[in-house]
């Protein structure tokens, strides 16, 4: 199975760079292939300068990992995993400790406990501490949002905002389209093939279908009629509404309320809207579908 | 130096972390030299023997009660016939018939030939023939007890010359079993828990996924395997020591060679056991499956180990393959240093063959280790 194809995109130093697909993407092999773990079947990456498979010692060096599953010694207690992995890079938690400070003062108190009696939010600044002990110039997470609550979701882009703006640049994956406004730049990927690459500011506004947003008493059955009205383009739950497009210039609010309301629809509501990114994705990802 | 320093010392940590550790390196030990030393004995004792004397002469009595005195029968019952006897046999409470022929006192005055029957139950064919020496034992002595008085009260003048051979064992006076197996089973226990606890261990980095955030480290492969395998060295030794130490305090068992030389030997051995358990847990990706292939060679090593089987009985084609095993060089060191005192120029053959194969499957399971990567 081929998990990525002809993918080309750059990262700028200082970014704080969103890698944003559903699962299944290749997210993972992708970060697991700039991180040196994987070597990729063709084509060249570097990181920081460096080759992923001719420097991939120094690269290694460079580079801080947090992989989407919790990785660290269970065993070991919260002290004893951020000395170990400060040790094996060389350094001390000393010196480094200015870069972690913010994150591991929350969990110092608990630093005498095992890991595997951390809990989630916990564990992942541990995990966090640990990728950013020898200050690394890039730092890879993959997915460190997922399953998390959305309050620790909050703190935890709070936190990698304040990393990166001490110039540590940032690859972030995430299957959750909200994130992606929280990114400097950001590249859609689906299937092993990039979408799009660019700040999402740009990707909303470079959208050019108008979208609505339709609601009706029976959801269901508003989702089959508009699937039914001539000229749409796509159709799609988002929340309470349902997203709407159509694929020409000849469409009024006033036709698609009239044809609903001959169907038998109550408690109408046609809005439109401005795209999200979320909407890109789906309508990027349904003209890939279409071409193929 | 300080990477691999530090490798070592957080396995330590976690080893004794593991609650499971500390009775695996001793109460393992001890429960299983006790067990296995006392119950794993070739000595066949209490053999049940049922006679039917169809003679009933004071020489027929004579040789029953040889074999009642001897340690190794216990005399049930006389049987009225030989029917009665098989019947006994079939329903398993006897191991050995014994039946006395009619003039059998008469045929021994006179010189004569005279066959005794002797049944032995041989479902276990290991403990029969091992019974048939025994009757056979009590038999001639007893023959020779009945050839001198006959000789001597005819007033004989030739004593016939007899060839009487006196077995003398070696290096194990009494032929006690528990001497020649304790050694043995200390091998095993050493082998088994190095072998398994290793080829868990790095394979349970694999399973919790601390294997991929090690590899993005600049941590190099032989500082990674050597400081994950150290432990398990030092462990290995600290278990021969365990053992060692149960042996001659428990067991008296006699350690005539120099105890450096064992440790020498067992510091090789295990290069090429901890070589093993890294090839395995090479090739699994959980400790299931590593504990499983781990189990699968370490039973068959024992039983061609010449443990529990002597390696001269074993078909051709299996004495060529415990060539290539393991366990069976360190029976045969072990007994030998300890029973016999050999050397270092004795066990030299077999210490250069276990240094050649810890040295070629290191080898193998790093470049192994490297390309997996």
């Amino acid at each position: 199975m081929q998990a990525l194809r002809d993918i080309t995109f750059e990262v700028k130093p200082g970014e704080l760079f969103g890698l944003i697909g559903p699962d299944g993407a290749g997210k993972t092999t992708l970060f697991r292939i700039l991180t040196t773990l994987l070597f990729a079947d063709e084509g060249t990456a570097s990181v920081a300068g460096m080759d992923v498979v001719g420097d991939y010692r120094d690269i290694r060096k460079a580079v801080g990992y947090m992989p989407g599953r919790f990785s660290l010694y269970q065993d070991l207690s919260v002290e004893e995993n951020l000395d170990f992995f400060a040790t094996i890079f060389g350094t001390t938690v000393e010196e480094n400790y200015d870069l972690i400070k913010d994150i591991y003062i929350q969990i110092e108190p608990f630093k005498k406990r095992r890991v595997v009696a951390l809990s989630g939010g916990m564990k992942q600044k541990l995990a966090l501490s640990c990728a950013l002990i020898h200050k690394p110039k890039v730092l890879f997470l993959d997915e460190p949002t997922t399953g998390v609550d959305p309050v620790s979701r909050r703190e935890f882009w709070d936190m990698l905002k304040r990393l990166n703006s001490t110039g540590i640049t940032v690859l972030v994956s995430t299957p959750y389209m909200d994130e992606a406004e929280l990114c400097n730049r950001i590249a859609l990927i689906q299937e092993g093939e990039l979408l799009v690459v660019d700040s999402p500011e740009n990707i909303v506004a470079n959208h050019t279908d108008s979208l609505y947003k339709v609601a009706a008493k029976n959801t269901y059955m508003l989702i089959k009629d508009l699937k039914d009205f001539k000229g749409n383009k796509s159709v799609y739950a988002f929340g309470e509404f349902i997203h709407y497009t159509h694929s020409n210039s000849d469409f009024s609010e006033e036709r698609l309320g009239e044809y609903l309301e001959a169907k038998g629809h109550e408690d109408i509501k046609i809005v439109k809207a401005r795209a999200g990114i979320e909407d890109v994705f789906m309508a990027l990802s349904e003209k890939k579908g279409t071409e193929v | 130096m300080k990477t691999i320093g530090y490798i070592i010392q957080k396995e330590f940590r976690q080893i004794f972390r593991n609650k499971a550790m500390l009775p695996i390196i001793f109460v393992m030990p001890v429960l299983q030299l006790l067990i296995l030393s006392n119950a794993a004995t070739f000595d066949i004792k209490n053999i049940r023997l049922l006679y039917v004397d169809h003679d009933r002469t004071s020489t027929s009595r004579a040789l029953i009660n040889s074999f009642d005195a001897s340690d190794y029968f216990k005399v049930m019952d006389r049987a009225s016939s030989h029917a009665k006897a098989y019947e006994a046999m079939e329903n398993g409470s006897v191991d050995v018939i014994l039946e006395i022929p009619n003039k059998f006192e008469k045929d021994l005055s006179l010189g004569n030939v005279t066959a005794l029957g002797v049944y032995i139950n041989a479902i276990d064919g290991a403990k029969a023939g091992v019974e048939n020496v025994y009757v056979n034992q009590v038999v001639q002595s007893f023959s020779k007890q009945v050839q001198l008085k006959y000789l001597s009260s005819a007033g004989g003048t030739v004593m016939a010359a007899k060839v009487a051979s006196v077995p003398a064992f070696w290096y194990n006076k009494e032929l006690d079993y528990k001497t020649f197996m304790v050694p043995g089973i200390l091998v095993l226990l050493v082998t088994m828990v190095t072998l398994f606890l290793s080829s868990m261990n790095i394979v349970r980095e694999k399973e919790t996924g601390t294997l991929e955030q090690i590899n993005v480290t600049p941590i190099k492969k032989y500082q990674f395997i050597i400081g994950k395998l150290f432990p398990f060295w030092v462990l290995g030794l600290v278990l021969l020591t365990v053992g060692l130490l149960l042996a001659k305090l428990v067991f008296h068992v006699p350690l005539v060679g120099s105890v450096a030389l064992l440790y020498l030997f067992t510091a090789v051995y295990l290069l090429l056991i901890l070589g093993m358990g890294l090839l395995v847990s090479n090739y699994t990706d959980t400790q299931q499956q590593a504990m499983f292939i781990a189990w699968f060679f370490v039973v068959i090593f024992i039983l061609l180990s010449g443990l529990f089987t002597p390696i001269e009985s074993m078909p051709g084609w299996a004495q060529k393959i415990t060539y290539l095993n393991p366990i069976r060089y360190f029976v045969e060191i072990i007994r030998m240093v300890m029973l016999k005192g050999s050397g270092f120029w004795d066990i030299a053959r077999q210490l250069s063959i276990i240094a050649g194969y810890a040295f070629a499957l290191n080898v193998i399971t790093v470049w192994g280790y490297k390309k997996t990567r």
